[in-house]
């Protein structure tokens, strides 16, 4: 790399240029990306909006020279040059950030980690080490220095990667890419799955870092708010034809989302200043008690077997007490590792509690038993409903419909329900596809109808809101809001304020995690 | 599960040492040990082993938690040796086809310490050896091929990983109505359908992470090490160690007169 013409930073910012550029992945009839034309000046910052399926990953794959490795068949057509050169040949030239924090982590131990990418591009030991230093200072994660013992505050270089959360690991994930010295910085809804604090940390922490080395940003992301004035243009892709340009608008954001604000407002972006229109709620509930947990501690952990002896798991979170009554919203927030997600799932019957008591009412259980996690899987599901975050884990079979029916004909129902919840949830189109095929809202949308096509009474979801666009968003909103004024008790775990506004009900705020020994190996237990 | 994958607070001295270097002592005792069934070298062995685990930042408790499986399993062997053996000298103990007779009952205990010495160093082993140091010295020393050491290193990340997954999938997948419960074909297609759903995730993650991989420049030519995985004077006492206690093993045996080849 030409250290002439960088900057103090050591970073030189990169220039793309694309010419008519198409890919098609192998075994694909059509092609991702057509007759792109696009120029990115060195230094500057673009955010790439566009519908789903419109190549917004595929262009930041390219770029970042990963696209293709093992596609033999696959197509590309026109040019996509950094520097006037393909990206393939010159790694280190582009760092990408990916959604999934947990894959943006390479090794177990925080500077390591960030050396990586370093290493491997045969970057000198001390230069490998003074760049760890300042790029995990850089994004907020400040080394503690080389003596752990002493440290001020900041992690020390072997902190355990897995003991980070989300937010931190994708401001590691930023530092691995910055020790890189890259021209060009690629964030592919690097905030997706995180929450509202860790969002904020993640930006400030890339905006820092722009300022610091001046290289050239392309990031896509739904959340318009989050980096607009971060950015000095927007981007819109829209799905290309041989006849239309891929690119549907293009300059400084605050022109792009005054003249296009209908039309992203259309495609589901979600526009500063704009919360989508949501069926209001309409009668109070009956507020029946269906569901109470009592004092209960919560722990994802099974009781563990040391040798002979039986030693319960550390709970994470301890005295909660809360109910699920008919017709009304229970909404679960906290920060973090709070063990929200882990007490809905024990208010759901699907895990035991450490400690306190989950117990159901007669009109709920009829006849099945007090306590939920006893129940069989056939009682369980026609009683309380789970709704996971990811929806893939959800899925048990090779179609929409089969998927959709599955609960029914388990129950020995008919599918009437399945009909109105395919019509409902606009899954009409889809009811032959591969449930895996399908796009993030319908894949959301597909999980919800499944768990409720078994009827049942109580239903409990965990951040349901995460990553969709603002169309999924309101449909799911309105939708469960109908839900609720027709006697479903809704319990959600969500970070989204306004997602709980349009459900109303109570809230349920959970405090920072009770802090113990759960992960650690004591060391005589 | 992943918290084991780590050494978080260990400062044992022996944690210092080159994992190449560990390798070499465990490999020789364990190969004298493999030579021979008698009592005396395994005893032997398992004294100086024993003796080495504060150096390695092991302690009994530890060891019954991580190894309990081996220990157990060293004992029943053991036993079983002592019951089915052919007789040899005084019988002790007459039960039918079954009998314990002194010489049984030597050759059941030697299997037992011999289970033991042999199970013991490979403990110590893990307990003092951190993965990444393991992968800098198998890649750096051994020059093995650094993609295969690497990719390895981060995979086994993954593994951690993929036991929580596998947790979420089963309440996920109860949540739908597929449960544990039924004919045991039931329960067998259960959970065939759940690993189905473990190996597409565990697919994707894969996908994802070859491709942060990738895109950090991993794969192409020569690379740099951060890590410099060094030899140093503890690593000729390491390697020492190991020759002092094959050797005590085999001297003690010997002149007790009970060293015997498995082969004989």
């Amino acid at each position: 790399m030409a250290a002439s013409d960088a900057g103090a930073s050591g970073v030189r910012p990169a220039a793309v240029s694309a010419r008519g550029w198409g890919w098609r992945h192998a075994g694909r009839a059509a092609p991702a990306v057509q007759g792109l034309d696009l120029d990115i000046a060195p230094g500057e910052r673009v955010l790439l909006l566009g519908p789903s399926g419109a190549g917004k990953s595929t262009l930041l794959h390219a770029l970042a020279g990963v696209l293709g490795d093992e596609e033999d068949d696959a197509d590309e057509t026109g040019s996509l040059l950094i520097d006037g050169q393909v990206p393939r040949g010159q790694r280190g030239r582009a760092g990408l950030m990916q959604q999934d924090p947990e894959t943006q982590v390479v090794l177990s131990r925080l500077g390591d980690d960030v050396a990586f990418g370093a290493e491997n591009l045969a970057v000198p030991r001390d230069e490998i080490w003074r760049r760890v230093h300042e790029a995990l200072d850089d994004v907020g994660l400040r080394s503690a220095g080389e003596d752990a013992a002493g440290g001020s505050g900041g992690l020390p270089l072997d902190h355990p990667t897995s003991a980070l959360s989300g937010g931190q690991k994708q401001r590691l994930a930023l530092a691995g890419i910055l020790a890189m010295r890259p021209g060009l910085i690629l964030l592919d809804e690097p905030t997706a799955n995180l929450d509202p604090d860790g969002v904020l940390d993640v930006r400030d922490a890339v905006g820092r870092c722009l300022d610091k080395t001046g290289a050239t940003l392309v990031v896509v992301e739904h959340r318009v708010s989050v980096w607009k004035d971060l950015v000095d243009r927007i981007v819109v892709l829209q799905p290309g034809t041989a006849a239309t340009s891929a690119v549907l608008l293009d300059g400084p954001p605050d022109q792009v989302l005054a003249e296009a604000r209908d039309l992203l407002i259309g495609a589901g972006v979600w526009v500063p200043g704009f919360v989508p229109a949501t069926r209001r709620r309409t009668s109070a509930g009956s507020g029946g008690l269906l569901l109470a947990a009592q004092d209960v501690a919560v722990s994802r952990e099974r009781p563990r077997r040391r040798g002979f002896r039986t030693i319960p798991p550390v709970p994470v979170q301890t005295g909660i007490t809360a109910q699920a009554r008919a017709g009304q919203a229970l909404t679960v927030t906290g920060p973090n590792g709070a063990g929200k997600s882990t007490f809905a799932l024990t208010l759901a019957g699907l895990l035991a509690p450490v400690a306190g008591k989950v117990s159901a009412a007669v009109d709920l259980s009829g006849g099945a038993g007090i306590d939920p996690f006893t129940w069989k899987a056939k009682q369980l599901i026609s009683r309380i409903g789970t709704v996971f975050q990811e929806p893939e884990h959800q899925f048990v079979t090779g179609s929409v419909l089969d998927e959709l029916m599955f609960g029914p004909r388990h129950l020995g129902h008919g599918g009437e329900r399945v009909d109105e919840l395919v019509e409902r949830l606009r899954l009409t189109h889809l009811v032959d596809a591969n449930p895996y095929t399908l796009s993030g809202g319908e894949k959301r949308r597909l999980s919800v109808a499944t768990v409720l096509a078994a009827h049942p009474r109580v239903l409990v979801l965990d951040e349901p809101t995460f990553g969709q666009d603002a169309n999924t968003w309101a449909e799911l909103a309105s939708f469960l809001s109908e839900l609720l004024d027709a006697g479903t008790s809704v319990v959600s775990v969500t970070h989204d304020e306004e997602f709980s506004a349009v459900l109303g009900g109570t809230e349920l705020r959970l405090g920072p995690a009770a802090r113990g020994g759960a992960r650690q190996e004591a060391g005589a237990a | 599960m992943r918290a084991a994958l780590t050494l978080r607070g260990n400062h044992a001295l022996l944690t210092r040492a080159n994992p190449l270097a560990k390798f070499g002592a465990v490999f020789l005792i364990t190969l004298v040990l493999a030579l021979s069934i008698d009592w005396v070298s395994a005893s032997v062995a398992l004294a100086a082993e024993l003796a080495l685990f504060p150096l390695a930042g092991l302690t009994l408790p530890l060891l019954w938690q991580r190894g309990w499986p081996l220990i157990v399993a060293a004992a029943v062997g053991g036993w079983s040796t002592a019951i089915v053996a052919a007789d040899s000298g005084a019988v002790l103990l007459d039960a039918g086809i079954w009998s314990i007779s002194e010489g049984s009952l030597q050759l059941g205990l030697g299997f037992m310490l011999r289970g033991l010495a042999i199970a013991l160093p490979a403990i110590l082993l893990m307990t003092c050896t951190d993965p990444t140091d393991l992968a800098d010295a198998l890649a750096q020393k051994a020059r093995l091929p650094h993609r295969f050491v690497l990719g390895t290193l981060a995979a086994m990340r993954l593994v951690g990983l993929m036991a929580e997954e596998w947790q979420t999938i089963g309440m996920a997948r109860r949540a739908r109505g597929v449960g544990s419960h039924g004919s045991p074909l039931q329960r067998l297609r259960a959970t065939l359908g759940q690993s189905f759903g473990l190996l597409v995730q565990a697919i994707r993650r894969a996908s994802r992470l070859a491709v942060t991989m990738e895109a950090r420049g991993f794969g192409t030519g020569q690379r740099t090490w951060a890590r410099e995985s060094t030899y140093s004077l503890l690593d000729a006492w390491v390697v020492l160690g190991g020759v002092l206690i094959a050797a005590a093993a085999v001297t003690a045996a010997a002149g007790m007169g009970t060293w015997n080849f498995v082969w004989r």
